[in-house]
Order: structure tokens, then sequence, then C-alpha cells
């Protein structure tokens, strides 16, 4: 990636000169790893700006490309989305562009595939549920959802940008994937879009991707991208497990915490391994997001939105979480069992400490 | 008396950045001290991030929140009070002016949520001070209890929003900015690097960025239509709600009379607006309750005191006496025009400098008001 940054990449991978032909081999090499690394065809990938864009490009595009082809305006998106999925749908609804059929768990569980196939129509568009959501973390039945949807032919979009790392994508329709979740700086992700679903440009340009996708391709993102994805992929197995040991620790080592206790169990098999959600009693969600990171500890109580607050969850509502405070733990490759046990440590003093001086609540 | 800029040492203290200068500022000289400075910005109300100038509450000025902490390099925070201050703030506002009151939301804003709820929950934090911008002087006296005087820059004094913090409460608080005059605090901002040293002062009620306050209501009460009546009880007009008028208001009656008419009371049962000329409006006494003392108040007693009954109204010379049950009678020599009930009456002492008492005004004298 240095070698790209210092030289290779120098050129403009869009242009007709040798520097720009330098440049445009790293960006297809990148391709052809990301699509090997998702078992796709190079074709399919749109490399974007991340994982939201990519989001945007797979719901967005393929509702209107297929309103503008008069198939349909019906989309079936479940109520765990992340907000750039969430959202669109909830504009393209907004706009009278589509009508929307949302579709939530039952409890605390993946959603039931039975319950997507009951909301299909004939002109039922586009289906849109998470691989696995960033905030309980609740793994999909993605590869049941792709099956239903394939033999309906119904295009199915999954973000599987929390997922990818411990479990497989599903085998079809379309992906938003993230660079930064698998450790490549902020700024890149792809879309995977097959080529048998049509798709519309979400934002004018001249369209360098695919003519999807618009602006110049950051050649040595790309190569991280890969990178990156190449080495979740072969290692997918083994940091799944690693992921399992160190969120099961921590929940272990809160577990003589009264009042703590994880929304989804430690050994439940649709938990994602790399979550660890927590729902708490007797202290404030805020007060207690402002009390782990005064004692070093980075927790999150929710997805961060703009302003960088917590806001309520329409995911949790989803699930019927309703506690004082929640926390979402999370580990990566970096994380290691000493680390756990300190933030454990420390998530028991300020959660005892918070609550001894009256919870923090407003 | 020891003042804020000389309590140096390292208390833990939070620092509400609203995104303006003043508490920019404030966290920077707090910094200086050598204290341990948290920020944190209070998201009050959604506001239309495509909207400018939003007073406190807008995307800009989270984002300025965060960008001063980041230039001052402490740790910054939001969070969401937005619940908070609808139940506490914007519901009694409108509840207010359907009861024929005039609120004033930046108290009940500092009473029940900047100092009150956030104070609660920053102690609960290990915290052992709350700073924010306010243009007031909190000192320690001698006897070691808090006091608060008038702001080192009399234009910008803003003691009169703060009077609802007893003692205890004000001995928690800090505000730095309050020895210093605007001039000097946005020159202090402007050295830092602090993008917020040439951001304008806000001035309308924050969660009423067009000032438009009968219009916010009608989007929250209901029409209620009644009777515009002169002192006699002549019908001289219709309305469709006493919350779109406060006492002592003369514009926008719609009334067409020989000479000026300014509302003199308002009754929300009968759905009445009574006008009269100004001599109708000259107060000379007012009731007050529930009274915050800063002082004693047997000391205080029938003293020569200064009086003031808006945010940057001219104080009055005159008296208060307590009356029991925590109320208040305040009498003054020269009197005001247009007190309406819910404003909130401020005693200072004899130098109009040190806050001695302050509460909701109740009741004040309608001299030609038949009905009362």
């Amino acid at each position: 990636m240095l070698a790209v940054l210092h030289g290779a990449g120098g050129g403009n991978p869009s242009a007709g000169h040798e520097p720009g032909r330098q440049a445009r081999g790293v960006v297809e090499d990148a391709r052809e790893r990301i699509a090997a690394a998702l078992d796709r065809s190079p074709h399919e990938v749109v490399l974007t700006s991340g994982g939201t864009e990519a989001d945007q490009l797979a719901v967005v595009g393929t509702v209107r490309a297929a309103v503008e082809e008069g198939r349909g305006r019906h989309v079936v998106c479940s109520t765990v989305e992340h907000p750039a999925v969430r959202d669109a749908v909830g504009w393209l609804a907004d706009e009278g562009v589509a009508e929307v059929t949302w579709v939530g768990p039952d409890g605390l569980a993946p959603i039931d595939p039975g319950a997507v196939t009951a909301a299909l129509r004939t002109e039922t568009v586009l289906v849109a549920v998470t691989g696995a959501d960033g905030e309980v973390g609740v793994l999909q039945r993605s590869h049941e959802l792709a099956d239903v949807c394939r033999a309906r032919g119904v295009a199915l979009h999954s973000d599987v940008v929390q997922r990818v790392a411990t479990v497989a994508p599903p085998a079809t329709g379309s992906l938003a994937v993230s660079g930064h979740k698998l450790g490549t700086p902020v700024g890149i992700g792809a879309a995977v879009l097959p080529r048998d679903v049509a798709v519309a440009p979400v934002v004018p340009g001249p369209g360098q991707e695919r003519g999807l996708r618009s602006g110049t391709q950051p050649t040595a993102l790309s190569l991280a991208l890969a990178t990156a994805l190449e080495l979740a992929v072969a290692e997918r197995e083994e940091h799944a497990a690693r992921c399992r040991d160190l969120t099961g620790l921590l929940a272990a080592a809160l577990d003589d915490l009264d009042g703590v206790r994880p929304t989804i169990a430690a050994e439940a098999p649709h938990r994602l391994a790399s979550h660890l959600h927590l729902q708490l009693d007797g202290v404030d969600g805020e007060a207690l997001a402002t009390a782990l990171d005064q004692a070093g500890v980075a927790a999150a109580t929710g997805t961060a939105c703009a302003t960088g607050s917590a806001a309520a969850s329409p995911a949790l509502a989803a699930y019927g979480v309703d506690a004082d405070a929640v926390l979402r733990c999370s580990v990566g490759r970096e994380t290691t069992a000493e680390e756990v046990e300190v933030a454990a440590d420390r998530i028991t003093d300020v959660v005892s400490t918070l609550r001894a001086r009256g919870g923090g609540f407003l | 008396m020891t003042t804020d800029a000389a309590r140096t040492g390292t208390e833990r203290v939070l620092v509400a950045l609203s995104g303006g200068v003043d508490s920019a500022v404030a966290a920077a000289l707090l910094v200086d001290a050598g204290h341990d400075v948290t920020g944190v910005h209070l998201r009050l109300a959604d506001t239309d991030p495509q909207v400018l100038g939003q007073g406190c509450c807008g995307l800009d000025d989270a984002q300025d929140a965060r960008r001063t902490a980041q230039v001052l390099g402490i740790p910054f925070h939001v969070w969401d009070l937005r619940d908070v201050f609808r139940r506490e703030v914007r519901e009694p506002f409108a509840a207010d002016y359907a009861a024929g009151a005039t609120p004033n939301p930046c108290v009940t804003c500092n009473e029940r949520v900047k100092v009150g709820a956030v104070l609660r929950r920053a102690t609960a934090l290990g915290h052992d001070a709350l700073a924010t911008g306010h243009h007031a002087r909190i000192e320690v006296g001698d006897d070691g209890r808090s006091v608060l005087r008038r702001a080192a820059d009399r234009a910008k004094d803003q003691s009169y929003v703060l009077h609802v913090h007893g003692p205890d409460e004000l001995a928690r608080l800090r505000t730095p900015v309050g020895d210093l005059t605007k001039a000097e605090v946005r020159d202090l901002a402007a050295e830092r690097g602090l993008r917020v040293a040439t951001k304008p002062d806000s001035h309308d009620i924050c969660f009423i960025p067009d000032g438009d306050t009968a219009g916010h209501l009608a989007d929250e009460l209901p029409a209620a239509p009644g009777e515009v009546v002169d002192l006699d009880g002549t019908v001289l007009g219709e309305h469709e709600g006493v919350w779109r008028f406060t006492v002592g208001q003369r514009r926008g009656l719609g009334l067409q009379h020989h000479e000026p008419r300014f509302v003199v009371d308002l009754d929300p049962d009968e759905q009445r607006v009574v006008v009269g000329p100004r001599a109708a409006l000259a107060t000379r006494w007012i009731e007050v309750g529930p009274v915050v003392w800063q002082a004693e108040a047997a000391q205080v007693a029938g003293q020569a005191v200064h009086v003031q009954v808006r945010a940057h109204g001219r104080p009055r010379r005159g008296r208060i006496t307590p009356t029991g049950d925590g109320t208040a009678r305040v009498e003054v020599d020269e009197p005001f025009h247009g007190v309406a009930v819910g404003q909130r009456c401020v005693v200072y002492d004899d130098r109009d400098d040190v806050v001695l008492a302050g509460g909701r005004i109740t009741a004040a004298e309608r001299p030609l008001l038949p009905t009362v």
C-alpha cells in the first residue's frame, strides 16, 4: 500500500495515460481480490466511500431502477436495519417512490424468513434485511432469506458490514461492506451489485464505477479493502472463535454484578460473536457512557448519530429491549483477554459508583 | 471574597458548552486554572439543521461546542436532554401562557435542566462543580456562603436568570466569564483560535428561533376565542386566545381607539383580554413565591433594596417583606409598568449588586382594574 501511495497509485485510474493505467491496474487488482473474498464476480463489485454509501446505492438504486422499468414499487424492509438502510427506505416511502412493508423480529431472535415470505407481493422489488445488526448483535438468517428471494425472483439486500468478519455473507443478492470495520483507514467500502438486477445511479456524475458510482476511485484505499477482506475471510473461523471467547469472558466477568445481563445470551447461536450487548438497571445510559469514557473504557450505548449523542434506537425498540441503560461492547482483532478483564473491572467499578450516587438520571 | 478565576487547583469541573463564545471561554479559563475539565453539549430541542441562528440548540452549535473542546484538548460529550427539556420547560411554557401568565423559559431551564438536572448528574459522575458561560459572578463570602453578584459587564449581566439557585447550588456552580466584559471574552476566544470568537450573540428563546412566540404557541395550544374588553367591560374586539397576549403588550391588539391601549389583565377562565391606558399598568407592589433566599430573610426584610422584574429591565428602589409560606411582598418607590404574573422578580442589595432573593411573580398591583 505504501508503494501505491508513493508511486503507482499517483495517476487517476480513469485517465488514459501510463500513470493512470498503472493506478487502474491497482484498482482492478483490488476489485478481483474483493470479489474473490466474497465469492462473487469482479463485475459485481462497486467501490464506494463506505458502508453507508454502499447501502444507499443498493437500496435506492435498485428501487429506482425497478420503478423506472415499471416492475413495481413495493419494498420489504426489516425494522432492525442500520440507519443507512432504514432511512434510505424511509426516504423512498416519504417521497412516494416506494411502498414499504416493515417486518420486525418476534422478540430477541432473528427475523423469521416466513414473515418475510408472507410480506412479499407480486410487485415486491426489494427485500432488505441486515446480515447482523451492530447494536444488539443478532445474526440474521441471511442464507435462508437469500433462498426465499431467489425462489421468488426478488432482489435481496444484505448489509453485512458487521457480519462479514465472523460469518459468511449470503451467496446471492446485493451486499454492503465497509473497510474500517476490518481495519482499513476510514473511507472505503464496496457494494456488491449482481448483474442480473438493474440499479440506477443515486448521485449524478461521470460514473467511474460501472456507471453507477461517480468519483475518482481511491487507489490506495481500494487495495487496503482488498487486503483486509482477504485476511478477514482467510481467518474468519479462527477470529470468530476468538471473539466468542472474549465476549464470553466479558459476560462471565460481569455475571456477579447485579442488574446487568446480556441481551443475547453469550452462548446463543444467533449472537454475533464480536458483540456483547448488555442491559443495565439502576444507571442512566448517557451518564454511564460518560462515566465509562472517563474511566478509559470506549463502549457505545447505541449507533453514533450525527451529533454524537446516543439517540433512542428503533432497532432496540424492535427487539423489545427496555432497560435503564444499554451497553454495546465489541471486540476486534487487536483485543486481548487482559483488556477484556480490565474493561470488566472498570465497568463493575463505574456501575457500582454511579449507582451509589443515584445513577446519574436526569 | 474569592472569585472564580482565583479558584485554582484541581477541581473536576463539567462545563456546559452551548456552542457560544461565553461557555467556550469559560472552559478555557478553567483549563488555564489547572482544573480537570470535561465539556458537555446539551441537546435541548429538535431543530432543523438547515435553519440558521438557533440560539443553543442547533446542529452548528453542537459542532462549535465539539470543536471548542477539541481545541482546548478536553473530553467532550453530547447529552440528549430533549425529553427533559420538553417536560420541564416547553410544556410548562405553553401551560403558563394558556393560564394567562408570562413565563421566563430561560429561568425555568436553568432551574430544572441546565443547572438542576445536569448538576445532579455531574455530581453523580463525580464532578465537583458545573460551569456555564453565564455573565454573573459567584463568590464565596467570609462566612463560607456562596453569593451571586452582577457581572462585570453590566450590559450582559445574567444574574437575574440565575436567581433560582440557592447558596448550596451556587457553591457547585462556576461562572468564570462573569469577571470579564463581552469584548474581553471575544478577545480571549480569538487569541486561542476558537472559531466562536466572532459568533453572534443569541437573543431569542432557543426553541423559538424566529422570535414568533404566538406562532409557536399556536402549534402547541388549541384556539380559545374570547373578547377584548375595556376596563369598564365594554367589548372592543375579539381574540383567538389569551395565550397570544402578555400584560403590558401594546402592539397587535387590532383595536381602533382614540388613545393607546395596553393589555392590563388576562382572564383565562373567561377567555378575556382586558385593555386600558398606561396608567392602569402602574405597579407599586408585587407578590412573589416561592422565594429563593440568597441572604437571611430576617436581615433583608424592610431594608433598602433594588428590584428587577425583567432580564434586562431597569431596577427600582424598594423593600421586600417575607409573608410566610415561602412567599414575599415587594414594594417599589417608583412604579413598574407591565408587570405580568409568571415573570421573575429579583431583589438586589442596596448597591444593586448582590442578589438577595428572587421568585415567581404571583400577583401585582393593577390600580384601575375593577375586578381586583
